[in-house]
């Protein structure tokens, strides 16, 4: 039995194809949805936990990728450095969770630590190194 | 009732000037009128804060012992402009280090240029220094290396041939499949996002649109210390389309500016990274506006909603200088969050950040109110659009 978190990129269009569910029936994993922000004409991010036998696992990872999905390991520590955020707001539209949100009409930007999947996305965003991953 | 710039100053001396930012202006106007308002306040200050790619420093390194000519100056192996006299250089801000991958591993990081080196030296840090010369008789040496700091050089002047642009483009990708990285952020395709860059209501120039009381010689908050306009800036084109207002619908004031970088904060100048573009230095400038008159509370009476920037296609059009917008969309619209883009909803974000814009515009009211800011009067003006001055492209002339 293995066991892996991973972050589930989904490109606009194909939300409609029943990942969790192919993953369960086709590949005998347990899986465990830990957060999904998913809308039909969005690209849209889940964070599962799978589990199961190593080598379907692996075959797992594959299907996803062959309908197009994209994954990465959920890395947890994300930090947002206030001192370095100059509150431009670029990385908001970017991050799926609204972990990174923007307080109006001040535009002061926050970052909510628990709403973070560590997706990354806001990483190359920020042009000014204000959010910073710690392995 | 007319004021000159004169009387406000003997206001600012005395500690008696009434002075106001560009957003407290707008409710001000709206309760009391601009005539009121005209002849209560006496200044109303701005502030953008942003990324500004035409920037750079102007540094005097003193001379070694023995002297030196360079002709090749590196600083944090980022190249310098040496064709200046013996030790003068110019660190450019979009500069790359000789050895950096720029985009040959798409998109490139561009984790660290001239902007960085910057803002290393306003930092306080110390600059690993290096220098080549051919040698002359005057000038024997022939290699320098050494750290150098912002303390210990003999002048340092920020000069910034082009900054505070009066309105620009919301960047979108009209592209089907391709994600572009641009000097406006990263661009989904599909028109997925929309990125804009003004500081809106608060911006310098969106405050005094037509140029009539910044001018060269202005006096500025540059990165956190004082400034001057020197110049129109290059690309300056105030012959546009405008709002009755007198607001530009797209792109068209610039300013040059300059100041002494020994006085400069890491607050109000920054070195920034774009993925797959380059770096950029993050720039704090502030500008006052002399009420005058009627006139010119009225233009820095504008709002969010009065003011509007065009959306541009970054995948194909502007890299190919097609002309034409997606339509335009107002800054209000663009701060919400999200605008409309042929009935779509497409989420926005700033490049430029009215927080700080805010705060530069705060700091400028309180070193007036304090008395120790006085405004200064402009020795001249910048071209208006009566000039019908546009931005001129690239005259090519093919070499046979
Ligand atoms: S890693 Fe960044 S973009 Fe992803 S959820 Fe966390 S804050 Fe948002
Ligand atoms: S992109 Fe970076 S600097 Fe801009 S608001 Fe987000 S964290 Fe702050």
């Amino acid at each position: 039995m293995a066991s892996e978190k991973l972050v589930l990129n989904f490109p606009r269009g194909i939300v409609r194809e029943p990942v969790v569910y192919r993953l369960v029936k086709d590949y005998d994993l347990r899986v465990n949805i830990m957060r999904a922000s998913i809308s039909p004409d969005e690209a849209g991010h889940m964070v599962v936990e799978i589990s199961g036998d190593k080598r379907k696992l692996e075959a797992g990872r594959k299907y996803i990728e062959s309908v197009g999905v994209t994954w990465q390991p959920l890395s947890k520590d994300v930090h947002w450095r206030q001192d370095r955020c100059v509150h431009c707001t670029a990385c908001v539209s970017v991050c799926p969770t609204s972990a990174l949100s923007v307080k109006r009409p001040e535009m002061v930007v926050q970052f909510d630590e628990d709403k973070c999947i560590g997706c990354e996305l806001c990483i190359p965003v920020c042009g000014y190194a204000a959010v910073e991953i710690q392995f | 009732m007319a004021k000159t710039i004169r009387e406000i100053n003997e206001k600012i001396r005395k500690g008696q000037a009434v002075v106001v930012d560009a957003e407290e202006i707008i409710d001000l106007v709206a309760q009391k009128g601009a005539k009121k308002a005209a002849a209560e306040v006496d200044v109303v200050t701005t502030g953008t804060f942003g990324p500004m790619c035409s920037s750079g420093a102007f540094l005097n390194s003193g001379h070694t012992k023995p002297r030196a000519k360079f002709s090749k100056v590196w600083l944090n192996d980022v190249n310098a402009y040496a064709g200046l006299a013996a030790v003068d250089f110019y660190i450019g801000a979009t500069e790359l280090p000789d050895k950096d991958p720029d985009n040959s591993v798409f998109p490139g990081r561009f984790v660290y240029g001239g902007a960085h080196v910057i803002e290393d030296l306003v930092a306080g840090k110390e600059v690993e220094f290096k220098a080549t010369a051919y040698g002359t008789d005057c000038y024997p040496r022939k290699e320098v290396r050494s750290w150098i700091t912002l303390a210990n050089l003999n002048q340092a002047v920020l000069t910034n041939p082009r900054n505070a642009y009066q309105n620009y483009n919301v960047a979108v990708n009209r592209d089907g499949k391709r994600v572009i990285y641009t000097y406006m952020g990263v661009l989904q395709p599909g028109i997925a996002n929309a990125n804009y860059c003004s500081a809106g209501q608060l911006s310098p120039l969106l405050n005094d649109p037509l140029y009539r009381t910044i001018g060269i010689g202005t006096r500025i908050f540059l990165g956190g210390g004082v400034g001057y306009v020197w110049w129109e800036g290059t690309q300056h084109a105030p012959a546009v389309q405008r709002l009755p207002n007198g607001a530009p619908q797209v792109p068209a004031g610039t300013l040059a500016v300059c100041g002494d970088l020994k006085q400069m904060n890491t607050q109000w100048l920054r070195g920034v990274s774009l993925v797959g573009y380059g770096v950029s230095l993050g720039v704090g400038i502030g500008i006052p506006m002399p009420v005058l008159d009627e006139d010119v509370i009225k233009h820095c009476a504008v709002s969010d909603a009065d003011l509007v920037a065009p959306i541009v296609d970054y995948s194909t059009d502007y890299p190919n200088c097609i002309p034409g917008n997606l339509g335009y969309v107002s800054y209000k619209e663009l701060k919400s969050g999200s605008i409309t883009i042929n009935g779509k909803k497409v989420p926005t974000a700033g490049l430029s950040s009215y927080k700080k814009a805010k705060e530069i515009a705060t700091i400028l009211k309180e070193w007036i109110r304090k008395g120790e800011f006085l405004l200064s009067e402009p020795v001249a003006s910048i071209p208006t659009p009566e000039s019908g001055q546009k931005c001129k492209p690239f005259v090519e002339k093919p070499i046979l």
